[in-house]
């Protein structure tokens, strides 16, 4: 039993208590935090299949950035456990029922069809990198899926910024369209106006003009 | 003992087993329903990669990175509908979301 072996079986024990964790957590800041843990171990096993590039991005962007924007909702929330939680245990039979079924069966396939060892022909090559092959690869044949998962990302960004935006009531701003609509003769009129004239005399200004003086 | 391939699909196969039995376990909250569902995917990912390594074919990895896009972008839209689910009903239980039953 080789030092890769006992590395697995310790990260896929974490990794599967965490993920258990995970969905039987009371506490739903729990639930994500276990969640992040998973996260970390399913990393460190990818690191052992030698995806480093993905191992290294699944903590870097989906731990730091999905995760914690799990955490900020979860947190902004006040939720109600006791109600979401009634008769949690209600199906639990059922479900382990379901989850072993699916978990010996596929284990029973794959174990007894897959078995597949590692080649001593790929073996690390002096100078080889993941990131490198990865990049040639995403950098030429996939250029096209690459723009498009780039137009997905923009694309949900937003939606989800137009989801959650909510104007406020009391704010006071310019509407941008209308403020660009609009033409001078809406705003200004110029009135012809003649530049002298001759004053009128009016009796009560007068009287008011002789009380000041006396 | 010697680790095969067969070792890394088993392990994906009993953390999605476990993320099937989150989602019975927890049908009314939806936010471990959307964990769930990452935990589904990052089961699938670990399959991928073991195959990547062990036929030794690049493409797999790239499959992982786009399925990445793709989750995270997912789980961004799903966290949105969230907070305007709990901004409208000030609940997140699926119960309560039955205003379209006829």
């Amino acid at each position: 039993m080789s030092v890769t072996t006992g590395l697995f079986y310790v990260f896929s024990a974490i990794m599967l208590f965490a993920a258990f964790r995970v969905i039987t957590a009371r506490n739903p800041i729990h639930a994500v935090l276990f969640l992040v843990l998973t996260f970390f171990q399913a990393s460190m096993i990818w690191m052992l299949l030698k995806a480093e590039f993905l191992s290294i991005t699944l903590i870097l962007v989906y731990v730091g950035a999905v995760m914690v924007l799990f955490l900020f909702v979860v947190m902004m929330m006040d939720i109600n456990m006791e109600n979401l939680r009634r008769d949690f245990w209600k199906h639990f039979p059922f479900a382990a029922l379901v989850g072993v079924v699916i978990a010996l069966e596929m284990s029973a396939v794959l174990m007894g069809g897959f078995r597949v060892v590692d080649e001593p022909s790929t073996a690390v090559v002096a100078g080889a990198s993941n990131t490198k092959e990865l990049g040639k690869l995403l950098y030429t044949q996939y250029i096209y899926p690459l723009e498009v998962a780039a137009a997905i990302l923009l694309v949900a960004m937003i939606a989800a910024i137009a989801l959650t935006l909510r104007a406020r009531k009391d704010s006071r701003f310019i509407h941008v369209s209308d403020q660009v609509r609009v033409k001078a003769k809406d705003r200004l009129s110029v009135v012809k106006y003649a530049a002298t004239q001759a004053a009128v005399p009016t009796p009560a200004a007068d009287a008011a003009s002789e009380e000041k003086k006396a | 003992m010697i680790l095969t391939l067969g070792h890394f699909l088993s392990l994906g196969a009993i953390l999605f087993a476990l993320s099937v039995v989150g989602i019975f376990l927890n049908r009314r909250n939806l936010i471990v329903l959307l964990m769930a569902i990452e935990l589904m995917l990052l089961a699938v990912n670990t399959n991928f990669v073991a195959f990547s390594h062990y036929l030794n074919d690049m493409h797999g990895q790239i499959f992982v990175f786009f399925i990445l896009t793709v989750a995270a972008a997912e789980s961004a839209i799903g966290l949105a509908i969230l907070v305007l689910l709990f901004r409208n009903k000030s609940s997140i239980s699926v119960d309560e979301l039955n205003t379209l039953k006829g």
